[in-house]
């Protein structure tokens, strides 16, 4: 009977929701209510990133490690890191070597704090067939085989790109995103109005939506973060991947969580500006090209084939 | 200032009059209002997760719908020049109708963008010195000020004149002509910066042609005049404004160009694709004939193509655009087909295949379509009220009263069946030919 009992509620509920829809009339806008908590206030009139004060930034950013601490129990601290000087970040990978095994994808979500429900992954690993070469239309997204790799396949994980001249920038209508110095292109989950017009115009897939609100265990969350990289994202709000910001702009730094987990060494990570550096070394000397060249996008993130 | 306000406490009082046929009228819309916003309201609680929005297809219903009613809302602008520049008296009578459409149509327009919104209540960080505006880099930024603009002038222009009406005036032609001439090239630009909106995204093959741009003005001036054209039928068939067949004419032969021109455009545009036959044909392919088994437009996008020919053929042959039936199967059929080819047609396509060529297959969920009948429903709520208004203005059946103070109110019924139109006149020759 307990079923019974659970439909009259959720009728119940249906019912209440429908007539709070009523009472709320025409065009309304979700301000917060009377009874919400000041730090909502705070929220709702938060500047933009780049224009908050040394003192107001260190505002939010208490805020936030309160917010977030008691949210997921745990002590979390949110960086604001800025990008180094003299480094362009670049990102190398091997086609060769992926043997499509996806444990980037994963890595990324467990370092990034993606939602796990509903699903968000930063790296697509798209399967192609070795005598078509890389042609797009015939990618299978999901493949799932027992064993990877399968054999007349090469496979090409695809993520942000880094653009020099990124078009999702260009559109958003308030700069709720931009490229960093460092060459990142980075969101202000507070300033983004969740239009989607920057996912209309990435050619690459690289920017998802938190269609609903993230799902993140609190035992799995990852406690480092950056303003600008791996927070928590509220609902309704765009994401990407920013080269582990939150990892990388460290000193001495360390590498993105895929450039570490890649078993078989498929992926290089370094410094554009730095002639010594195995990423220079790379585009150098290997057979390198960039995905969709003809947009003129100038993507920092290069596939090569080392054999 | 004491004008002002007598003014709009009389046309509350007015607004409040009306047969039953009005009063239902407005119940119908309120309640359609009602189930809107309770399905917002759904949205507001669990997040766009509601829509069948996906990564894959960013875009769907409610920005299918907003493209479209940017071209109703421009399409004013085919009343405004034969009226205010031709000085064409008849259709000058009733210009400020269409302009009424238009404040009603970019409302709508607005809440539309608004329902898509992840984040509605930072809307402010649009606003310029208080948030970040990206102008003039973001086509949207421009959309938000052309729209914004043409909303503005609109109002002022539709407005002013009914005021000045109100008050046994004649409206200033120094004051409201400048405005006029400038709500011209603002009809246009509010429909070219959305073409453009899609036009400039080197990420979507579907939209990048140089073509778009004309292809959403033609099409524009097909629905828009449709919409307008079943309005003023109806205006005339049950409320007491008398609106002249020649005006009617004339606005009905404007659409067959404009649809023969939008035919045209697209014709160019399918044989470019289906010709060169490069990678950039998969979206084309979904739309017209499916792509790997997915087909889900195809059905939708024949009808409107078969809408749009056969509109085209009833507004060109003048013995079907003089009958009123055939007149109005002509308007439905524009519009719909319109409506198709420049909503849904336009928008989801450009997702389909996404960059990385996977296929979603997207079809609007029913908040989706529950919030959008909303948002339609307000639309003409907003209309009829707005017509509640300006039609006794115009017939004089809505003025200041002797004493200077009250209003008089002429026309306490708007809506009721009209016995005068039954007998349509004849005019077989015509000052405009």
């Amino acid at each position: 009977m307990s079923d019974n009992k659970k439909n009259s509620y959720d009728q119940h509920r249906s019912r209440r929701k429908f007539l709070k829809g009523v009472a709320a009339g025409v065009g309304l806008i979700a301000l917060p209510g009377k009874d919400a908590s000041a730090s909502l206030w705070e929220e709702f009139f938060q500047k933009h990133f780049k224009e908050l004060s040394k003192d107001e930034l260190k505002a939010v950013i208490g805020r936030l490690e309160a917010k977030y601490s008691s949210q997921f129990d745990k002590k979390v601290t949110v960086k604001t890191t800025l990008p180094i000087e003299g480094v362009r970040y670049g990102y190398a990978l091997d086609l060769s070597r992926c043997i499509g095994c996806r444990r980037c994808v994963y890595a990324c979500v467990k370092e990034n704090n993606q939602s796990r429900d509903p699903q968000i992954h930063w790296i697509r690993v798209m399967q192609l067939d070795k005598e078509k070469g890389v042609d797009l239309s015939r990618a299978e997204h999901y493949y799932n085989p027992e064993q990877v790799p399968e054999k007349g396949h090469f496979y090409m994980p695809v993520q942000c790109q880094q653009c020099e001249k990124p078009p999702c920038t260009k559109v958003c209508p308030v700069q709720a995103t931009w490229k960093e110095k460092d060459g990142i292109v980075v969101v202000d989950y507070n300033w983004c109005i969740g239009c989607r017009y920057c996912m209309a115009a990435c050619p690459y897939g690289a920017r998802h939506f938190n269609w609903g609100t993230p799902g993140l265990p609190k035992a799995e969350m990852n406690p480092v973060t950056h303003y600008l990289g791996n927070r928590p994202r509220p609902r309704g709000v765009v994401e990407k991947c920013t080269f582990c910001v939150q990892r990388t702009r460290e000193q001495p730094g360390r590498y993105p969580a895929c450039e570490e987990i890649c078993p078989v060494g498929a992926r290089k990570f370094g410094n554009l500006l730095d002639p010594e550096s195995e990423i220079r070394y790379l585009i150098e000397h290997k057979r390198v090209f960039i995905l969709k060249e003809e947009l003129n996008t100038q993507p920092k993130f290069f596939y090569f084939y080392a054999t | 200032m004491k004008n002002i306000f007598n003014f709009f406490a009389g046309t509350l009082v007015l607004v409040s009059k009306g047969s039953k046929a009005y009063y239902c009228w407005v119940l119908f819309l309120l309640t359609l209002m009602a189930i809107g916003a309770s399905a917002y309201m759904q949205q507001l609680n669990e997040g766009l997760a509601v829509t069948a929005m996906r990564d894959q297809v960013s875009w769907g219903f409610y920005i299918s719908n907003f493209t479209f009613m940017v071209g109703v809302a421009a399409a004013a602008v085919l009343l405004v020049i034969p009226a205010y520049v031709y000085e064409w008296g008849p259709i000058k009578e009733f210009a400020v109708l269409g302009e009424l459409l238009a404040v009603s149509a970019i409302i709508m327009c607005m809440l539309f963008v608004t329902a898509d919104l992840g984040h509605p209540e930072r809307f402010w960080h649009l606003i310029p010195k208080l948030g970040r505006l990206n102008f003039p880099q973001s086509l949207l930024a421009w959309d938000v000020v052309v729209l914004n603009t043409y909303l503005v002038l609109n109002v002022t222009i539709s407005v002013y004149i009914l005021y000045s009406l109100y008050y046994k005036r004649e409206p200033k032609h120094n004051f409201y002509t400048p405005l006029v001439l400038l709500s011209i090239p603002s009809a246009i630009s509010i429909h070219t910066v959305t073409a453009f909106l899609y036009n400039g995204l080197g990420a979507r093959p579907f939209w990048n042609s140089s073509i778009l741009v004309p292809r959403f003005l033609a099409s524009a001036f097909c629905s828009g005049p449709a919409f307008m054209l079943l309005i003023f039928l109806l205006v005339r068939k049950y409320t007491k404004f008398r609106i002249k067949d020649e005006a009617i004419q004339k606005v009905a032969e404007i659409m067959a160009y404009a649809m023969f021109i939008n035919l045209l455009l697209l014709g160019a545009e399918l044989f470019k694709e289906y010709y060169t036959d490069t990678v950039h044909l998969d979206s084309f392919l979904y739309l017209f004939q499916g792509l790997h088994g997915h087909s889900a437009l195809v059905p939708y996008i024949w009808t409107a193509m078969v809408f749009n020919m056969s509109a085209f053929f009833l507004f060109l042959i003048p013995a079907t655009r003089r009958n009123t039936k055939t007149l109005i199967l002509g308007c439905i059929l524009v519009f719909v087909g319109v409506y198709i080819e420049k909503g849904m047609g336009l928008v989801i396509p450009g997702f389909i295949p996404d960059t990385l060529h996977e296929i979603y297959e997207y079809s609007p969920s029913n908040i989706e379509i529950m919030l959008a009948m909303g948002i339609w429903a307000t639309g003409l709520f907003v209309y009829t009220m707005l017509l509640r208004v300006a039609i006794p203005i115009l017939n004089g059946d809505f003025h200041v009263a002797d004493n200077g103070v009250g209003s008089f109110i002429g026309d306490a019924v708007f809506i009721s069946r009209q016995v005068t139109d039954e007998v349509p006149e004849e005019r077989p020759t015509s000052s405009s030919h």
